[in-house]
């Protein structure tokens, strides 16, 4: 029973993992946001069996809040935003997805190489868990990097959110305030983000992120 | 008493993937057209079809060598082996001792050797196109099925087939790993067998045709063999796919015959499910540009490499 419970905490976190490889995979806009949402149901079912496996009532107040925003409120508004831009097309990738697939790979291999060594005291569970949600955050980092439209970096900005709120939910014992507060200002930055991206477009017509570079003075 | 009935289990295994894989194409083809509310012909017509064709002539090119002529028998014995060291309905079998995961992944290796070699043997333009186009996907689609061996393996401690099925029976467990290496073998399933994000096995478009491209010269009973290993290749998928993944039913070699009975029953349903979640995937998506096959078995090879990684996380071994 006992490793069941472990292996089904895995499982939602290998699947978390796995999402966040189809985010880096997915070319499209609206499959970016498709497969977003997937990602934020994954960790509120994720969340919420660790509320079951640590018996805390107050995580499975973390998982209706992941599951009301980041599954509902984030993903409607984004279609939203995409809709008011005028963006449907194809997401443009800094070089190719196999490229970017392999160092995903690299960032995994690096993040469990990290972790597993350096929590080995920790309950196998919550260590695992936190090695996974660094290689969560990692490619969220990656998929900042490696794209140039603004929206699909939010996208990536968002996963990478939904990484930490694994780790949070793994480690025993985290204050629900400081999960509160982090969900909200996750929030808050959204929002700021979202007006950036109109001032962007009005200003060059796009929210091609390497225009800035152009007002920057700096190359291309 | 024991030999006589192990031998007669193997050899009911080896005549069961031959007959069963032409009725499973077909039912694929019929529960398709279903889909598209079209009648679709008889289950039985890739039978029929391949009956036909062992009763034509066959026509040669001029230029054609031995290689051309005895490449159908190779790649149609090698597949058959293949097809029937894959447990079916029951673990243990007589020659399940050879049945190594990566003996039959080098059967399959070089059966598909020889359709690419078959292919440039006449000096057409189209069987070069597809025997190039097969060595490009071949070698994305063979480390991942590699990595995906591997990661089985790890996790049941030995690369025979058999046992990693009897270990799966065994210990019914969830993994990340072994998830992750499911959805690559799919992947890789859907690649290999030329099905249709990859490639299209009803047409003949010259722009997209991998498969057909290679067998195009093909008449006869050469076609028949040919066809007849393509059909046997997708059914030894799906039995893979099955016994590793899914082995319920699955029954041991000293059970008896009525535990057989029953994964006889078990691996029919399993099969039609396999078709039918096959006919129903093909229909609900588009076929792929050639040149984003790369990304799509890099996806398979990415996952199985993350499901071998997982394999040394998930509860340290």
């Amino acid at each position: 029973m006992e490793l069941l419970t472990i292996d089904i905490a895995h499982v939602l976190a290998g699947a978390l993992l796995l999402t966040s490889f189809m985010l880096l995979y997915q070319d499209r806009m609206s499959g970016l946001i498709n497969i977003y949402t997937l990602h934020a149901v994954i960790l509120s079912l994720s969340v919420a069996w660790q509320a079951y496996y640590q018996d805390a009532p107050h995580l499975y107040f973390t998982a209706c809040i992941a599951a009301i925003f980041k599954a509902l409120i984030i993903p409607f508004s984004l279609r939203r935003i995409m809709k008011r831009l005028g963006i449907h097309r194809t997401v443009e990738v800094v070089g190719g997805v196999g490229i970017t697939m392999l160092i995903g790979i690299f960032l995994v291999a690096l993040s469990l190489v990290v972790m597993l060594p350096a929590t080995a005291s920790a309950d196998p569970l919550s260590r695992e868990d936190i090695a996974f949600a660094l290689a969560i955050v990692l490619l969220g980092l990656l998929m900042m990097v490696t794209r140039r439209n603004a929206v699909s970096q939010i996208i990536g900005f968002m996963s990478l959110e939904n990484g930490l709120v694994l780790a949070a939910a793994g480690a025993n014992g985290m204050p629900l305030v400081v999960e509160i507060s982090v969900a909200f200002s996750i929030l808050i930055a959204f929002i700021v983000i979202g007006i950036f991206l109109f001032r962007i477009r009005e200003r060059f017509d796009n929210v091609d992120l390497s225009e800035l570079d152009r007002v920057r003075g700096g190359r291309s | 008493m024991t030999l006589l009935f192990n031998l007669m289990a193997q050899s009911l295994q080896m005549l069961l993937v031959l007959a069963l894989a032409p009725l499973l194409i077909g039912f694929v083809r019929k529960l398709k057209a279903r889909l598209l509310r079209r009648k679709g012909p008889p289950i039985i017509q890739p039978w029929l079809d391949l009956i036909r064709l062992l009763r034509k002539e066959v026509v040669l090119a001029e230029n054609a060598s031995w290689l051309y002529r005895s490449a159908p028998y190779m790649i149609f014995a090698m597949i058959w082996v293949a097809a029937s060291l894959v447990p079916t309905f029951a673990t243990g079998l007589t020659f399940s001792w050879s049945a190594d995961l990566i003996a039959i992944i080098a059967l399959l290796g070089s059966a598909r050797f020889f359709l690419a070699l078959a292919g440039m043997d006449i000096g057409t333009s189209f069987g070069g196109i597809g025997s190039s186009r097969e060595a490009m996907f071949g070698s994305l689609a063979e480390p991942a099925t590699i990595m995906i061996v591997f990661t089985v393996s790890f996790v049941a401690g030995t690369t025979q087939l058999s046992e990693i099925a009897a270990y799966m029976v065994a210990n019914m467990e969830l993994r990340a790993s072994v998830g992750m290496a499911l959805v690559a073998l799919l992947i890789v399933a859907i690649a290999e067998n030329g099905r249709i994000p990859v490639d299209n096995p009803a047409t003949h478009l010259e722009l997209t045709m991998v498969h057909e491209a290679m067998v195009l010269e093909y008449s006869g009973r050469y076609l028949a063999l040919i066809e007849l290993a393509s059909a046997l290749k997708l059914l030894l998928y799906i039995s893979l796919i099955a016994c590793v993944f899914f082995p319920v039913g699955l029954a041991s070699h000293d059970a008896g015959a009525e535990a057989m009975m029953i994964g006889l029953c078990a691996y029919v349903l399993k099969l039609a499910i396999g078709g039918g979640a096959l006919a129903l995937f093909e229909t609900t998506t588009a076929k792929m540009r050639i040149f984003r096959v790369p990304d799509f078995l890099g996806a398979g090879l990415m996952l199985g490499l993350l499901a071998t990684l997982l394999v040394f996380v998930t509860r340290s071994l």
